[in-house]
């Protein structure tokens, strides 16, 4: 079932123009990985989900991006509450130099989601075990969130963005900035985390793309090149150079 | 290695040594610059920190007083006479001394010499018909010839103490009646024209009133200028505009402010003239700029991944600015505010303007009193021709350094105790 469903988004810095008509079928509870060359415009269509693009002045969306029937590039759309239902994982871990709990509870707290302290704490914890963080982090809940290592600190971010319930997450190279070990856990988390959300992850990797992902969008030079299930992409692609670029001919 | 080659690599190490020569160079001759300064004042300012007094003895003889009660109380004390009383303890140094000539003797002790008297009895009743010694403010002459400062070779008609009176004075100083003590009243009093009763008290209140009547104005007004620039403001042609006026206002002379104090806000809006409010007011004037500089400098200095974490979490933008971009850049902001504060702190001249350059005798309790400050006590003093005024001048510039130093310690701790550190 289709969760957001963009047609012919174009995108524009300025006079320069990043996206060309992208259409795509982002389907609910999977998994779709973006995959391109740098400066494909993956991340840019990426932002347009959840309309991050707004704080770039310069930059103009064109199309539709529908979720669940309601247009997103809309200027009558509410972003607070679209990025209360979509959250974002970005590429270098960015935890507020704050205490952990503070981190996770933030979301919950501008959103006014918990009632009581209580309640809070839950949601602090399971967000946490979701994050799977909880067991590293349970004993230190007032320390500062920027002093854990790089792969505890994406999990922590994970643990925010899942702490106020979104129905998407958006991953910016979530891994690019970890070791093979703390990738390796995310890329788990991803695996447990796709039985409640719908995740789109951009990645470099075409490997983790291949591990972690029903589905696989190629873009290259701001065109969507060739969409489909994941197998098929790697395996057996239409376009030549989604061949090229799978195989590592070019990129 | 052929030769060349060699030649080459000789001449790059003589050339970063040279460069590093320029350099020891160009910081030891600062240093110097700074060495000799401080050494000047320091030489000349450290013997304002003491005091002379003159010791003798004073007859509290009730028929003087012209006291009738048998037992008087406070008011009987408060009312009486003191005149005879202070003029006989001055004169009984040297009872030979012809009637027609005794000014030389009072002279060596300053104006205010009956109040000491009197004072004393007020603070000690039981001496009321005793004899008892005292200590009177010895005379800015007599406090300079004791510390050294006055010379003692000119010509008696070109000399302020006369022969007699360095006469009297070495006979005391032989006797031990002539004291050397901490200057207490230096910074207790206020502006006097005697030398030996000047003090700080009224120009440093008037610094510390306008001071905190600077911040109250200017830190708002600055922070929340900066935020709205900074994180709401659309970029374009007039925010441009607006950026590239208040960094010229940084530059405007400081005296151009004072102008504009005394033309708007004593012409005006008639507010008291010579106070710390108006003086207050016009430095906010001048920190403004420096305070939007450094608070905006401090806000760029967060970096955009914060924004975007509360930004994406759904937070709006109010709530990114006042939730985290504002809290992290605090830090810097206040730094820079109290260096903004520190250079209010040194402006003399639209103090001048607006009138804080009168004289001002009495201590300010509120800002809406007259009052001088600091940097204008020290242009009042160094107008002075008095000796005692020359080491008053350095002791007042020791103290506005000591004020300075403090605050931008302060700033210096604020920056790095509460600064977060970007990973």
């Amino acid at each position: 079932m289709s969760k957001i469903k963009a047609e012919n988004v174009n995108v524009y810095y300025g006079s320069k123009q990043a996206l060309f008509d992208v259409s795509i079928d982002i389907a609910e509870k999977e998994v779709t990985a973006l995959i391109g060359p740098s400066g494909c415009g993956k991340s840019t269509f990426l932002r347009c989900l959840n309309r991050m693009n707004d704080v770039i002045e310069i930059c103009r969306v064109e199309g539709s991006i529908k979720m669940d029937n309601l247009e997103l590039n809309s200027r009558k759309l509410d972003v607070v509450r679209l990025r209360e239902n979509v959250g974002m994982v970005f590429q270098k871990p960015n935890p507020f130099p704050k205490t952990i709990y503070e981190n996770v509870a933030y979301g919950p707290t501008i959103h006014g989601i918990a009632q009581s302290k209580e309640e809070m704490d839950q949601i602090v914890e399971t967000s946490l075990k979701k994050a799977a963080l909880w067991n590293e982090v349970k004993d230190r809940l007032d320390e500062i969130g920027t002093g854990l290592s790089g792969g505890q600190q994406q999990r922590l971010c994970i643990a925010r963005a899942i702490s106020v319930s979104p129905e998407v997450i958006l991953m910016d190279e979530p891994c690019s900035a970890l070791d093979p070990i703390a990738t390796a856990q995310i890329e788990e988390l991803i695996d447990d985390l796709k039985k409640e959300v719908t995740i789109v992850i951009v990645t470099h990797s075409m490997s983790q793309a291949a591990r972690v992902s029903q589905k696989t969008g190629f873009f290259h030079l701001g065109k969507l090149i060739e969409f489909g299930p994941t197998d098929k992409i790697f395996k057996n692609p239409d376009n030549q150079q989604t061949q090229d670029y799978i195989t590592g001919r070019f990129g | 290695m052929n030769s060349f080659k060699k030649n080459l690599l000789k001449k790059r190490y003589n050339a970063e040594r040279r460069f590093q020569w320029y350099g020891k160079i160009a910081i030891g001759l600062a240093l110097s610059f700074l060495a000799v300064f401080m050494f000047q004042i320091f030489s000349k300012g450290y013997s304002a920190f003491q005091k002379t007094w003159i010791v003798t003895e004073v007859h509290y003889d009730k028929e003087l007083l012209l006291i009738d009660a048998e037992s008087p109380s406070k008011d009987d004390l408060e009312n009486a006479d003191y005149y005879d009383v202070a003029y006989k303890a001055m004169t009984s140094l040297d009872p030979g001394l012809p009637e027609e000539e005794d000014r030389q003797l009072i002279q060596m002790v300053s104006y205010k010499y009956e109040a000491e008297v009197k004072d004393l009895l007020l603070k000690n009743p039981d001496y009321l018909g005793k004899i008892v010694p005292i200590k009177l403010t010895a005379s800015d002459d007599v406090d300079q010839v004791h510390k050294g400062n006055y010379p003692r070779d000119i010509p008696e008609e070109n000399r302020r103490v006369n022969d007699y009176q360095l006469q009297i004075y070495d006979m005391l100083n032989e006797r031990g009646d002539i004291l050397l003590e901490f200057n207490i009243s230096f910074f207790t009093s206020p502006d006097s024209r005697e030398a030996e009763l000047a003090g700080i008290a009224s120009s440093f209140m008037g610094t510390v009133f306008s001071i905190l009547v600077c911040l109250a104005f200017s830190f708002p007004v600055a922070v929340l200028a900066a935020i709205y620039l900074e994180e709401f403001a659309p970029k374009n042609k007039f925010t441009d505009f607006i950026e590239v006026n208040i960094n010229n206002l940084a530059a405007v002379p400081s005296i151009v402010f004072g102008l504009l104090g005394l033309g708007v806000l004593l012409a005006v809006f008639n507010l008291p003239r010579s106070t710390p409010l108006v003086g207050g007011i016009t430095l906010s004037l001048m920190t403004l700029p420096t305070i939007i500089i450094a608070a905006r400098a401090s806000l760029k200095a967060v970096p955009p991944s914060i924004r975007e974490a509360a930004l994406a979490m759904g937070a709006s933008n109010m709530q990114t600015t006042m939730h985290h971009t504002v809290p992290l850049s605090m830090p810097g902001t206040l730094s820079g505010t109290i260096i903004g504060l520190a250079q209010a702190l040194g402006e003399t001249a639209p103090l001048i303007l607006i009138g804080m350059v009168a004289f001002v005798n009495t201590i300010p309790g509120t800002p809406v009193d007259p009052a001088a400050s600091l940097p204008v006590q020290i242009y009042i003093w160094s107008e002075s021709a008095e000796r005692g005024f020359v080491e008053k001048v350095s002791a007042c510039i020791m103290v506005l350094l000591a004020f300075l130093i403090l605050m931008n310690l302060a700033a210096q701790i604020v920056r790095h105790k509460f600064e977060k550190k970007w990973s």
